[in-house]
């Protein structure tokens, strides 16, 4: 018989309920989630005992969808309707898809990201993304909570270091179209940094190679004293691809390919046999010498990148502890054999490099949904990859944040009108490294208007960058001479607004079982409770911050939504935690203060 | 926060040019532990938006206490100072002969990292001796103008370690 539980008196009921969040490796070829189960991180297999799902959709003529190895076994047979590898569209357009042409796809340029025309309509990465995620939340109810459709308290995606913007903002908005809550987007290689670091209590410099399907990141990290610090990171998103074929004739050479791949790795020869549409049989056969030739180049261009990191963190080859390996391609004995080569060392291969990412997310997310152990006061600082700036006349890119900046940042920058009575000015925030706009990345366009007319040069607007936790960006400028503020928040153009997510979730299939009214409901629930639990525990730890009165005022709003958690419009629920938010704003600052203090006041008297 | 300390005083550090790395990155340490968002994921909005923020603050007075060049100029500027980087070009003249010959031999240099690897250490090996200057004026003479003529030579190596790195990162592409 299980025994009853009861509080102490004054305590929160279930002070440390667990909630289950999952890590998610949402990767080019395969995808994976993983969750901290009694302290320790796996990975969630499917009913079959697979780790990994292919990153494979197939629509379907019926409007259905197929996901993972059911869409991979149809891919040949169907490859227009089963996209493979949709990571590389995520926040891209048109032109920016290499080797389009060759793609199996029926491609539509639309502004901002490319989307492909498929059976069941068009269809846009972000949804064909969240179709895998979906799966992989599934997987992850049943298993955590025992039940499809039982409560994730959120998710943590991976993403490449070398993601930009746009890329980061469509892989957060897949997860939040698949219904997840996304607690937080961690870049691959510091994931596995958290895994490798904690395992084997890693203390100094450490190198993450990852090579993946489709990119190439490496990151640079400070290891100490449970302190995982990106130094720098570098990249390559864009890697070669195969010559012009037949959609079909292309999907089966690539299965087959990839299969004489993975032979290679404890073989000298592998057999590529596949018969083509036209009825040519193609049989041929490569050496693993061979294979190394064809890759070399691949390697080769991860040299430079590995370079670039090394110089932006001030560190010499020598300073590298040491190198982990990362993704499938790191099998391949001549990638090993390389990085030992230019490290001087051998790379640690101790972790799955399949699954390293999806444990350390895992771990992340496990502390982030506040599940905290005692071996979990780890802290992450991590950076942005690619500097972010601004156009200026000429088409020059103004640097605004440099690269390899540690994360949250802001910065302001002033500009000026050029013109006499100039009352409006065009923003254009770009991504990238390059002098010439035109090299960069266009994240956003807008427009500043109502600045008071004034000679050329006299007006001060002052555009404010704010790159978050995520690494996403927002903006913001105003006019501050004249006292007159006209102020923006823009969301990058290739990101989705909330309402196209509202709608394409009204939209998708199960919507039905799956309403949105329902969802909303229950995420304020959940937000109130988390609400409640979290200023009262402040309360406990806090209360003589506050004067009586306003410690009355606090407790009079939670019993005001305590009351609205039983009803059923959200929007009620949301308001009382608005205003619990606004009665709780000074206690919030004079908290952060004291944690300040205290972090500060252990530290004096050695250091001085 | 109190947001009118400034950033020595956010890290509890004297106002000097001399830091110590280690306790610096320390402070740094403790005080994002306490502060990141990562430790408010779960928090209502109003905490997390507060944590954004402080932990932002937090990065920005570290990058500038961490660097010897952004660290003088903020010196200087606490100290009622400007360095005057746009308006003031006048450099001794044999300072200004020093930069041509390095500013050439960079450019002879441009073809080979070795050369360049070279140069840069050189370079590093100058603006140790730059710091140690600094150090003295601002910490110990009190001379805040012949200070900002230091800061302002600083700048000028930082610039060329900069075109250096340029230069490595061309010859890769």
């Amino acid at each position: 018989m299980a025994l009853l539980q009861i509080s102490e008196p004054g305590q929160s009921p279930e002070p440390h309920r667990h909630r289950p969040a999952v890590g998610i490796d949402l990767g080019t070829t395969n995808s994976l989630v993983a969750a901290v189960r009694n302290g320790i991180a796996v990975v969630l297999n499917d009913h079959d005992g697979h780790a990994l799902l292919p990153s494979i959709v197939r629509y379907l003529r019926d409007g259905g969808v197929a996901v993972g190895r059911e869409a991979e076994a149809e891919q040949a047979r169907d490859p227009r309707n089963t996209i493979v590898s949709v990571k590389r569209f995520m926040g891209r357009g048109l032109k920016d898809v290499t080797h389009a042409e060759n793609s199996p796809y029926d491609f539509l340029d639309s502004p901002g990201m490319v989307q492909i025309r498929t059976v069941a309509g068009v269809k846009s990465p972000v949804e064909i993304s969240a179709e895998i995620l979906k799966v992989l939340r599934a997987r992850a109810e049943e298993s955590l909570v025992g039940k499809a459709g039982g409560e994730l308290a959120g998710a943590v995606i991976t993403v490449p270091a070398y993601f930009d913007d746009a890329q980061r903002q469509a892989t957060k908005d897949a997860g939040k179209l698949a219904g997840l809550n996304v607690l937080r987007l961690l870049n691959e290689p510091t994931a596995a940094a958290i895994a490798y670091g904690l395992d084997n209590a890693a203390e100094g410099i450490y190198a993450v190679y990852d090579l993946g399907g489709g990119t190439f990141d490496i990151s640079i990290l400070k290891l100490s004293k449970g302190v995982f610090e990106v130094m720098a990171t570098n990249g390559d998103v864009e890697r070669a691809r195969l010559a012009p074929l037949s959609a079909e004739d292309t999907r089966v050479l690539l299965t087959q390919s990839r299969a004489a791949k993975e032979f290679l790795t404890a073989h000298t020869e592998a057999r590529v046999l596949a018969t083509l549409a036209s009825g040519e049989t193609v049989d041929v056969s490569v050496t693993q010498k061979e294979f190394q030739e064809m890759t070399r180049p691949l390697v080769a261009k991860t040299l430079g990148p590995t370079r670039k990191a090394l110089r932006d963190a001030r560190l010499e080859w020598s300073e590298v502890r040491g190198v982990v390996m990362v993704g499938g391609a790191t099998r391949m004995p001549h990638v090993q054999r390389m990085v030992a080569e230019l490290f001087g060392q051998a790379p640690l291969n101790n972790l799955d490099p399949d699954k390293v990412v999806a444990l350390g997310a895992a771990i992340q997310a496990n502390v982030l949904a506040g599940n905290k152990a005692s071996g979990d006061d780890w802290l992450l600082l991590d950076v942005i990859p690619l500097s972010l700036g601004i156009e200026t006349m000429g088409g020059l890119a103004e640097r605004v944040i440099p690269r390899n900046s540690t994360i949250p940042v802001a910065r302001a920058q002033e500009f000026t009108t050029y013109k006499d009575g100039q009352t409006a000015m065009s923003i254009h925030v770009v991504q990238g490294e390059r002098e010439l706009v035109s090299d960069c990345r266009s994240l956003a366009r807008f427009e500043l208007r109502g600045i008071p007319p004034m000679v050329a040069g006299a007006a001060r607007i002052r555009v404010t960058f704010q790159v978050d936790a995520d690494g996403l960006l927002s903006v913001s400028a105003c006019e501050a001479t004249t006292g007159v503020e006209a102020a923006i928040a823009v969301k990058p153009s290739y990101g989705l607004t909330d309402e196209q997510i509202t709608q394409m979730l009204r939209d998708s299939f199960d919507h039905a079982k799956d309403d949105v009214h329902v969802r909303a409901l229950r995420e304020q629930r959940v937000e109130g409770e988390r609400m409640l639990e979290a200023t009262e525990a402040a309360l406990r730890e806090d209360a003589d911050l506050l004067s009586k009165e306003e410690s009355a005022a606090l407790r009079a709003e939670l019993d005001a939504l305590r009351k609205t958690l039983a009803c059923t419009d959200h929007r009620t629920i949301k308001s009382g935690i608005e205003r619990v938010n606004r009665a709780s704003e000074a206690f919030a600052g004079r908290r952060m203060d004291r944690s300040i203090k205290r972090a500060l006041a252990g530290r004096k008297v050695e250091s001085l | 926060m109190n947001l009118n300390q400034n950033h020595f005083e956010l890290f509890g550090l004297p106002a000097r040019f001399a830091v110590d790395a280690a306790a610096l990155e320390a402070r740094y340490h403790d005080l994002q532990r306490e502060v990141h968002p990562d430790r408010f994921a779960a928090a209502p909005e109003i905490e997390r938006r507060a944590s954004m923020q402080l932990a932002t603050r937090v990065n920005e007075a570290y990058q500038i206490l961490k660097s010897p060049l952004r660290r003088a100029v903020y010196i200087l500027r606490l100290r009622g100072v400007d360095p005057e980087f746009e308006t003031n070009t006048a450099m001794p003249p044999q300072f200004l002969i020093e930069q041509m010959s390095w500013r050439e031999r960079i450019e002879e240099g441009s073809e080979d990292p070795e050369a360049l690897v070279r140069l840069r250490g050189g370079l590093r090996e100058e603006s140790a001796k730059i710091y140690e200057k600094l150090r003295g004026q601002l910490d110990e003479g009190g001379d805040d103008e012949a200070a900002s003529g230091t800061t302002r030579m600083l700048m000028f190596y930082e610039k060329l370690d900069g075109e250096i790195d340029d230069k490595l990162a061309e010859l890769e592409t």
